[in-house]
């Protein structure tokens, strides 16, 4: 078996050809080519009047894991980071058997494409969604794998981040199934390719920088002074530099962590934040302690209300031993 | 279910073998003995010629493996892949053999509705982390791979992170050819890690013959020689053979 030109000439329909699966007998008209890559073609295409997305693959097995995954992410209530799943079915032609799934068509333009349009402003708007939606597939024991600004689709109006390839979503503890090199930590020599949250985070971090540099960069020496050195490059970057620091070497447990760390750094109105509103509330005391930041920031009711906490312990602490030792003698 | 050991020769090549045996003929002994070989045809700038390009296929198809042919750039990508794809093949292997003595006759998983495939897969999938795997690599040291060579390291160091992520077992061996006295020369024993690699790969010398074929017999006999060693030890150790899928 070779992964040569077979799949390709297999998955390869013209528009109007119509694909009738051999289990539901549903019918889907083609319309174009949307995307290919390792694992099939994926077209978009017509049933009804309804505009949906159809991903055709010769292997049907690699066809059945992505169907599992997107039925997972189903499960995930209140996560719409991947497109919902509408059928998967058999489709015989030529004499040969294609699998294909139908899922929703997310249109829109991809990450880097929706920035360089409406400006930088939105990097932070889009990463936070992108974070929230993490949190919520980490919480379900998934991580996302292939992260990667070509796999993130941003519908609108009003606009929200979508993910369109759900090949590389992996259970927790495994070893991630599919991966891209610029944003895998185990290129750059920053981590293992466990499925574990922080795999997810650093993979963000990626984005963000990518965001500065479309083009993208070659590994050189690898390891976090070579990244650090391209934040340094850029006056976006460097605004977020110790959040994006944290991530890229794994010091988020979670998403919910990073995410309160980038909102946090919006409403610090110390330097010209990069198109949010600032908030000229608590944050002007802060400390420039960057680590600590995030534990400031949940303990939001200050030393006066330690004090009094610990005063009222120890008082009835005291009123208690007193009681003991009447009981006692 | 227990597949026991998933057993790979891993071939990285840039063209045509020119001495001794019939590399594709190795490839169908290794096949028969349950151990499948893939090969990277590795380009620069140069193009491999047609009869590299279709003994590299011939050679993973005798082997029931998968070929793939690509520029050094990607080799990383591509080792780490083939190595996983030829494991999932392989298992798919195991648990369509197990379907049939379930199912009879010659049901396979694609035979089975849409719905019931899924459970299938996450069986497929369970195994492929779980299971105990032995690549042995075997890297072309003719002279035009020269040049390649550092970044034929960088994709085995790459290959040893993404398999030692998964929770079971790896053990990996690392041949050359043409060694510096004989055709085939041992780099490395069975080991869980590649990271030795970093020392011993800059001291390669290059040059000579491509002795493809003794090079898969040499790999071949490796393989039994661990094997024998292990019975010693009385290890209970269950041997999948994989039969013409």
């Amino acid at each position: 078996m070779m992964m040569k030109n077979t799949m390709k000439s297999l998955c390869k329909v013209n528009p109007g050809t119509v694909i009738e699966g051999k289990w539901h007998q549903n019918r889907y008209r083609i319309i174009k080519e949307i995307g290919f890559g390792a694992n099939g073609v994926v077209y978009l295409a017509q049933t009804g009047t309804k505009d949906v997305a159809l991903k055709m693959s010769d292997n049907s097995m690699s066809v059945t894991s992505e169907v599992n995954v997107l039925k997972a992410f189903a499960k995930v209530q209140g996560s719409t980071l991947g497109p919902s799943l509408v059928d998967v079915d058999d489709w015989e032609h030529r004499g040969g058997k294609v699998s294909f799934y139908v899922m929703e068509y997310i249109k829109g333009p991809d990450f880097l494409t929706f920035i360089q349009q409406k400006g930088k402003t939105w990097v932070t708007v889009l990463v936070l969604q992108l974070l929230n939606d993490l949190a919520v597939l980490h919480d379900k024991g998934w991580v996302f794998g292939d992260l990667k600004p070509e796999n993130l689709i941003v519908m609108g109006p009003p606009p929200r981040i979508r993910c369109i390839d759900v090949g590389g979503t992996t259970l927790q503890g495994r070893a991630i199934k599919e991966f891209t090199e610029f944003y895998d930590r185990g290129y750059w020599g920053l981590g293992s390719r466990k499925a574990e949250p922080s795999y997810d985070l650093f993979a963000v971090a990626m984005i963000i920088i990518n965001t500065e540099y479309p083009k993208r960069f070659n590994k050189n020496s690898g390891g976090i002074s070579e990244l650090k050195g391209y934040i340094k490059q850029s006056k976006l970057l460097l605004e977020f530099e110790d959040i994006i620091m944290s991530a890229l070497q794994g010091k988020y447990q979670s998403a919910r962590e990073m995410r309160l760390a980038i909102i946090d750094k919006m409403s610090t109105p110390s330097k010209p934040s990069v198109g949010s509103r600032q908030k000229s509330t608590s944050g002007t005391v802060r400390s420039n302690h960057t680590s600590k930041k995030r534990k400031v920031h949940s303990s939001h009711y200050r030393i006066s209300g330690w004090i009094e906490t610990i005063l009222i312990v120890s008082i009835i602490s005291f009123l208690y031993m007193i009681y003991i030792f009447g009981q006692v003698y | 279910m227990n597949p026991g050991t998933l057993k790979q020769i891993l071939l990285i090549t840039d063209g045509c073998s020119n001495q001794g045996d019939d590399p594709v003929a190795m490839a169908a002994l290794a096949k028969e003995q349950g151990i499948s070989v893939n090969v990277i045809g590795v380009m620069e700038q140069d193009v491999i010629d047609e009869n590299g390009m279709r003994e590299i296929e011939e050679i993973s198809m005798a082997g029931g493996g998968i070929s793939q042919v690509v520029y050094a750039q990607a080799l990383s990508q591509t080792v780490q892949m083939v190595t996983k794809k030829a494991m999932t093949q392989t298992l798919q292997g195991v648990v369509n053999k197990e379907l049939q003595q379930i199912l009879g006759g010659t049901k396979t998983v694609e035979d089975l509705p849409p719905e019931k495939r899924g459970e299938v897969m996450e069986v497929v999938d369970e195994l492929g982390e779980t299971v105990q795997l032995e690549v042995l690599i075997l890297v072309d040291t003719s002279a035009s791979m020269k040049h390649k060579l550092p970044t034929v390291k960088e994709a085995l160091l790459d290959l040893s992170l993404s398999l030692n992520a998964r929770s079971g077992d790896n053990r990996f061996s690392v041949f050359v050819f043409p060694g510096k006295k004989k055709d085939v020369e041992k780099l490395l024993d069975w080991t869980p890690q590649l990271e030795s690699l970093t020392s011993i790969f800059p001291k390669l010398t290059t040059g000579g013959i491509t002795p493809t074929g003794p090079a898969i017999r040499e790999a071949l006999s490796h393989f039994k020689k661990k094997r024998s060693l292990r019975s010693l030890l009385s290890r209970d150790d269950e041997e999948y053979y994989e039969e013409s899928m």
